[in-house]
Formats: structure tokens, sequence, C-alpha cells
């Protein structure tokens, strides 16, 4: 450890410093039926050590396939087509595979995005450790290798590490695992860490916690980190220099700080205004400023991805929020699940609320808190252990079946994956029709004229009858099943993690079309998230759940302006972005 | 204290004019309708392996039902036994058997024993199989216990033991219903527990939860949204399950247990041919050409028909 450092102090007082990493003029292709397709274009980026970099952008903007690159991990057709990936001086574009694998892991380690799926299940955890640990040859001899894996899965913040070995990872939680991964790709003690989304799949306290943790190890070991994210607030917030990427290109690249302040390119300035971490943090800002941002964008369609005009546009709608009737009301709402083997589970417990008419209502909580569960009971997926729904004054239990197909029009869901939740087999109109079908919706003609007109609703073309979904984007999808949400008239919407599977601007789009739609038809929203972030754009309520309570109910300001509970509290914290002064 | 040989903190920005913003998830569908079976189509169309064995299929679906324009035999035209084992001659291009009927006449004529069987089997597979397979893989429980049991317990004798059992009790009555559902009845467990794990895997989907909450009642639940989305590996399941039953046919005419020789069979015919190899080998050689070249149609089919509908495999290509 303290090689690395008197390295680069030597290297620092040598005058002019050799940049660990330097990528100049990088182009990827990936090989595909139509020829070639360009993956990374033109990038070039320069790196010192101990500095921290995180390259941001959204799905498919190449910034995976960059650092993927680096370590000549680019998967199926890829291949570098022009450029120099300089490690510490030596082009790592001309090296040999061998030469690859010594790199690999030695001097640059690496840790992947998915901590469910990176770890081997059929091998203990110790095992896996120290197969990284002998292939890199950090240490020989079994208990040598040993006392080397204890080391360094005590380094990445595991308890108990010596009997943590003989374990396997399903004995492990998500966060756990993301550690272990931290672990071996910091066996070697690499110059470089390479991090694809290492917390994307984990909840947004155990990111913290972890992220905290990698902040520090790498501070200690003068590891130099590259860290991609799709999170202009977490990016800014972790890594020194920033590089924004769109469409295989960098658009913005310089300090955190100054990009997050001062943006320059509209899609930056694009992801500044859409990022609800950011945009949180502008809420509060102007909250106490009294003030509005909203010029933020200057480009046409920007104002409709700006989430804080979203936020104002909500507001102004909501002139007659006061004393309205409810239209859900959940009283001691309970689900109890019997597990095999292990006894009960208590997935939701006496959980209460009411959601007034029109208004929206967030449940927020980590996985496994039950908000889904509680959803899935208010669309009767589920029943309940325990506990009265009444909707529109009319009692869920106990309903006649009728009655229960007649309330199933009032009351439509959207789930979370816009992938999974449309029929790839029926084309668009018929999706949107099904609702209208099934609960025998006018006739064949006024169907139709509706489907075209629920398609205007969500601004998308009415062309797209004849089309089915995997022709679109995920966004376009989410369009797709809130129309069909919508095609009965319904009052409420139920929105499970509806636009957490999508980028930021298409999530900001969404919101905004959501908003627009409340407004127009005085929807009543139960908007279930993890992302306390986007809560306070889109929410008049919130109440948070853990481990299957509601620890906090109140309204969006109150729980961002002065949260009761410490819960509640550390999930604010957790937001991404927190500690960045902004120039807003 | 190395802050100033660090020159590259300057903030960069990429020229606008190289780097254009495009609208935010702007909806690019043009071209082509594009689903599951549009794509398979497409991608159908390219392969060589699929017209091939489209086209072998297409000439002996022609050959069964019109056996006339092929040759002039009649097919109850007795054998003289003056040809017997002649060669080759104007009108009869194989020859003759040493019963002396014509041997091609005998292909053409047998190419309809044969497909019809395939094709009852096929259906009888089906209707059984989907039966068993969707109500089992849908409903669970006990109605998947009681009716995945009864799967395996045809599924664990073998269709050929069960069959030759069948038609040896059945020996007064032997046609080619009688034979096809002797093969039929004890092949479908295959086909149904495929479909079964893939009804499985295709009920937890999205779209059914979304369709339950929309109001769609368990059975309509079930034919319009799971059946299609799981029906794709039935249908190479299927296909090549039909070269399978040819096969079984064959194989119980051969032995004997299958159509009698009044029936004009592939299985037969090679049967016959056996008792008289040595001397002329080419009884045997031509009918079992016909029977391999059938049965390679319909698995090269089940084949490019796999590849072209499982979307994990085209997703690797």
């Amino acid at each position: 450890m303290t090689d690395t450092n008197t390295t680069t102090a030597s290297a620092a007082e040598s005058g002019a410093e050799r940049p660990i990493l330097e990528i100049k003029d990088l182009q990827v292709g990936f090989q595909t039926q139509n020829g070639m397709v360009t993956a990374v274009d033109g990038v070039n980026l320069t790196l010192y050590r101990g500095q921290s970099l995180a390259i941001v952008g959204e799905s498919g903007s190449g910034k995976s396939t960059t650092a993927h690159a680096i370590i000549n991990l680019l998967p199926g057709t890829g291949r570098i087509t022009r450029g120099q990936i300089l490690l510490d001086g030596k082009d790592l574009t001309k090296v040999s595979k061998r030469e690859m694998e010594s790199i690999r892991g030695r001097q640059v380690g690496f840790v992947p995005q998915d901590p469910m799926s990176n770890l081997n299940p059929v091998w203990s955890v110790g095992f896996q450790v120290e197969e990284a640990i002998r292939a890199n040859g950090v240490a020989k001899g079994k208990q040598a290798v040993r006392e080397r894996a204890i080391q360094v899965l005590k380094q990445a913040g595991l308890q108990d590490a010596e009997r943590r070995l003989k374990q396997y990872p399903h004995q492990f939680s998500g966060g756990m695992r993301q550690r272990v991964l931290i672990g071996i790709g910091l066996s070697a003690d690499p110059q470089l860490l390479i991090a694809d989304e290492p917390t994307s799949a984990l909840d947004v306290t155990v990111q913290r916690v972890i992220l905290d943790h990698l902040e520090t190890l790498t501070r200690d070991l003068g590891t130099t980190l590259v860290f991609i994210t799709h999170d202009l607030g977490l990016a800014a917030e972790r890594a020194e220099q920033l590089v924004v990427m769109y469409k295989g290109r960098i658009v913005e690249s310089g300090p955190s700080v100054e990009i997050l302040q001062n943006p320059q390119h509209p899609y930056t300035k694009r992801l500044v205004a859409a990022a609800p971490s950011l945009a949180s943090r502008r809420i509060e800002a102007s909250a106490s400023l009294d003030q509005a941002e909203t010029d933020l964008t200057g480009d046409v369609a920007g104002d409709s991805l700006d989430l804080v005009a979203t936020l104002e546009a909500r507001h102004d709608t909501d002139s007659v929020a006061a004393a309205k009737e409810s239209a859900i009301i959940v009283e001691d709402l309970t689900k109890v699940y019997k597990i095999r083997g292990s006894g009960d589970f208590t997935a939701v417990d006496k959980v209460s609320f009411q959601i007034p008419r029109g208004t929206t209502m967030a449940l927020v909580g980590e996985s496994g808190s039950g908000k889904s569960t509680v959803a899935k009971m208010l669309l009767k997926l589920e029943e309940p252990t325990s506990g009265e729904i009444t909707i529109d004054g009319k009692r869920l239990n106990g309903l006649s079946s009728k009655d229960a197909f007649a309330l199933r029009s009032r009351m439509q869901p959207v789930f979370q994956d816009p992938y999974g939740s449309l029929n790839p087999l029926m084309n668009i109109g018929n999706l949107i029709a099904e609702p209208m079908k099934v609960h025998k919706f006018g006739d064949r003609d006024s169907r139709r004229a509706r489907v075209h007109e629920l398609l205007d609703q969500v601004s998308l073309p009415t062309s797209l009858v004849t089309r089915y979904p995997n022709e679109l984007s995920g966004g376009q999808r989410q369009r797709i099943a809130i129309a069909r949400a919508l095609a009965l008239k319904p009052d409420i919407v139920v929105l499970d993690e509806a636009v957490s599977a999508l980028d930021v601007l298409v999530q900001a789009q969404i919101l905004r079309l959501l908003a627009d739609l409340q407004a127009e038809l005085d929807l009543t929203y139960l908007f279930i998230t993890h992302d306390l972030a986007v809560v306070r754009v889109i929410a008049d309520n919130v109440a948070v759940m853990q481990k299957g309570r509601i620890v906090e109910t109140a309204t969006t300001d109150e729980v961002f302006g002065n949260p009761t509970q410490q819960y509640t509290r550390d999930l604010l914290a957790a937001i991404p972005g927190a500690n960045i002064p902004l120039g807003l | 204290m190395s802050s100033n040989t660090r020159s590259n903190a300057a903030h960069y920005v990429a020229p606008i004019e190289e780097t254009p913003l495009v609208a935010v998830d702007s909806v690019k569908a043009s071209g082509r309708v594009s689903n599951l079976w549009t794509d398979a189509w497409a991608d159908l169309r390219k392969r060589p392996m699929f017209w091939i064995s489209s086209v072998l299929i297409v000439l002996i679906t022609f050959v069964a039902l019109f056996p006339g324009l092929f040759t002039s035999e009649p097919p109850s035209s007795g054998c003289y036994l003056e040809n017997s084992n002649g060669g080759p001659e104007a009108g009869h291009p194989l020859g003759f058997t040493k019963q002396g009927c014509d041997v091609f006449s005998r292909i053409v004529h047998g190419a309809a024993t044969s497909l019809s069987v395939g094709i009852i089997v096929t259906i009888l597979i089906l209707v059984l199989g989907i039966t068993f397979g969707a109500l089992a893989g849908f409903y669970g429980g006990w109605v998947d216990s009681v009716l995945s049991r009864v799967g395996d317990i045809f599924f664990s004798i073998p269709y050929i033991l069960a069959a030759v059992v069948v038609m040896s009790v059945l020996s007064q009555y032997r046609n080619v219903f009688v034979i096809a559902l002797a093969i039929g009845l004890f092949a479908w467990p295959s086909t149904s527990r495929v479909l079964r794990a893939e009804i499985l895997r295709v009920k937890n989907s999205d779209y059914v939860m979304s369709a339950t909450a929309i109001g769609v009642s368990r059975f309509k639940i079930l034919l319009r949204h799971v059946l299609p989305n799981s029906i794709a590996p039935v249908i190479v399941v299927t296909t090549i399950g039909l070269a399978g039953a040819i096969v079984a046919e064959a194989t119980l005419s051969f032995l004997g247990v299958g159509l009698p020789n009044t029936i004009m069979s592939w299985g037969n015919d090679i049967s016959a041919a056996q008792r008289d190899l040595r001397n002329n080998p080419m009884t045997l050689i031509y009918p079992s050409i016909a029977l391999s070249l059938t049965v390679l149609s319909f698995i090269m089919l089940g084949e490019v028909l796999r590849d072209a509908l499982d979307p994990k495999a085209r997703a690797t290509r």
C-alpha cells in the first residue's frame, strides 16, 4: 500500500507526471449482419494516479463499452477499430492475449455490475476469492492464499471473514456480494480499478455504504478509480472528474462540480434537468430561495424533461387539493406468507393509509419492504391475510365476483418491466383495446376511436396500432402500458415502479406525462418506488415502508423538510448528490 | 502539489455540430411489421436448409396425394413372377422385387401410408400433449400432479414396445388408423412435458399479471396470452416427432407387427427385401432412401424452426 503512495509522490515530484491511463481517439465497433456498427467513437481521456473519474451516460451511450475496451473484455463481436489505450505508457490495444491476462486483475481490477450473477453459485465465496488471488499470483501456498483472502474480505468490509469464506453466494445479501466482488477486484492491489455500475442493483442505503467504503479503500490504497454510472448526481458526488457520453461520443468532460454547476452542452443540460437526485436538490434550493430555475435546458423539448418544471406544473393545477374524500382507504392490511420449513413471513404488517381523490401517494421502500405486495393486494392479485381495503367506498373483502370484476375497471395497473408487461404476440391496437373488450366497453368502432385517442394522449403516433411491442423502446412500451391502463377511464392507477427501469431522460418524460394526465383526467395515483428523489417530483403524500410496516406518513414537503424517523433520514441522506454544492 | 502538471482538468465541451441532439425516445417504427412469427419467417427465408426441407416435404406430399401422376401402375396391380428380380426397364425405372412387383410403384404408393401415419400421430400428439401440458402447467396443484403422473406412466413405456403390444392384441384390425393410434397414444408425453415447462415460465410473466389485473378470466388468459407464447417449442418438437412416427410405423411393419402386406408401406418393403438382400440389394436400398429422405426432411425442418423460433439462439448469433 505504502509502495503505491511513494511512487505517486516521487512521480509527482519529478514534475512531468505520466498519466496512469490515457485513451486516445478510441473507436470501438461491433460486427453485425449489416456491417460494422460503431459503438464508441473518438473518445479521449486522461487520468492521473489516485484520481477518480466517472463516465456518465444513458444505456447505449457507450460508457460500459469504453470501460470494457480498456481491459479488452468487449462482448461478442466487439473490437477496437482505432485509437490507443495507454496504461502507464503501455498500449493495451497491442498486447497479446497472455499479456492481457496478466494485466487484468494485477494492474487493472474490475468490479462488475450485477452482484447477483457475477459470483458462481456452486463454489464457496472463499474459493472464488482465493481463485482470484492465485490467478494474480499475489500469494502462494495454501495458507498464504487463505490469509490473503481473509484480509481481502476484511478490507472489503465483511465482518467475520474467516467464517464467511466457507459460505456460498446465496447466503450473502446483494450488498455483501458486491463487497466480495470489490474485494476480488482489489485483491491484487491494482493501480486502476474499473467499477461498472457497481451499485445499480442495490438499495440506496446499501449503495451509500458500499460507495463510502470503496472511496475510503481506493484512497488508502492509492488506487485510481474509473466509475461508470447512469446517475449524474452519483457520479458527481463520487468522482473528481466527469465524462458525459452520448451516442458513443464524449459530449462534455471536466471537473465534476463545474460540469454540474455550469453544464455547457445541451445534452448535459438535459441530463442535469432530468436527474431526479439533482432535481430534488434543486427543489430544495428553489424552496429556500423562493425562486425557480426552469430555463436551465434552453431547448424546445427541454421543458418536458425538466423535473422541476414538472413539479411546478403539478402545483399549478393542484389548486383544489383541500377536503377531498378518499379514493382508497387501507386499514391494518397484513399479508403473511407461509414458508416451508421456516414458519411464517410477514411481508406486510398492519399497513394503513388513505389516498385523497385526485392526488398521488408514494409508497417508498427498499427491496423486501412489502411495497409491491401492498399493490398486489390492492389490485386483487394477492389475497390479504387480514385487514380492510376500501376503494370508492366499496370494501374489497367479500365483494361478489361480479362487483370485483366491475371494480377492476375503476383501478388499473402499470408495472415495472416495460419489456415483460406487454404480450409480445399482440399488436399495440389489440393491447390497448383488450381491457375494453374484456369489460364490453363500446363497440368495435368506438373502441378503435378510443385507441387512437389514447395513443394521442400518451404522445405516440396512431400508426403504431398494427405494430408489435418488440419494435418499441422501454419508454414507448411504458406509454403503451399507460394508455392500456387508461382505456377504461379508471379513477385510480397503481404505478408499481413504473419508471424505475427507464433511462433518466425517458423517465423525466414519463413523469411529466403522468403529471399531465393526472391534471387532465383527475386521476388518483398510488406510486410505488424505491427512489425517494422521484417521489419529490410526483407525489403529494409519502408513506415510507420498512420491513412490512409503514414507518412514516406525511406530505411530501414534510417528509423531505422535516423527517421524523431515522430510517427516513437515512433514505434521504442516501439520495446521491446531497453533498454537491449546486450553483443553481 | 502535482496539480499544475495535471492539465487535463480543463472543462471540455464537444462541438454541438459533431454531437447533435436527437429527440428523446422518438418512435422509429418503419419498415415491416415485426413480431415473433414475422421475425421467424424473415429468418427462415434466408436459410437454404429451410427451402431444401420444405421443397422435399411438398414433393413427398404431392406424391402421396397424387400417386397416379408419378406411376402408371395402379396400387393393386398384381406382381408377376416372371419379372422376379428384374432390372430396370422402360416404365419400371427401379426394377422389380423377388415377387415381381414394380419397386418404383411401391415406393410411390407407400408415401401416402407413411405420411398419413405421420400426420395422424402428430394430430393425436398435439391434441393430447397440448391438453395435458397446458392444463397441468397452467393450473398447477392437484391438476398438475394428476395429469403429470398420467403422462409419466405413458412416458415410462417406450412407445415402440407399447405399439408392438397394442398391434399384437389388435392383430385383426391392422390398418393405418390403428397403427397411428398405437404410436400416438404413447408418444404424446414428451410434447406435453415441453409445453408444461414453457407454460410454467410464461405464466409468471408480467403480461399475465397485467391481464389478471384487467379482469381477464383464467381460462381466457391461458388461451389468449399463455398458449400463443408457449407454443413455439411444441411446433419444433412436433415436427421432429412426425419424423419419429414415420420411423415407428416402418419399424413396426418391418417387425411384422405393423401394417399387413396388403397395404403398401416402406417398412413392409424393407422387410420383404431383406430376405433377398444378397441377390437384389437395390430393392432394400430404394425404399430405405425414400424413408430416410422423408424423415430427414422433417428433422431438418424441425431444426431450422428451432433456430428461427428460439429468441435466445437468435440473440447469440
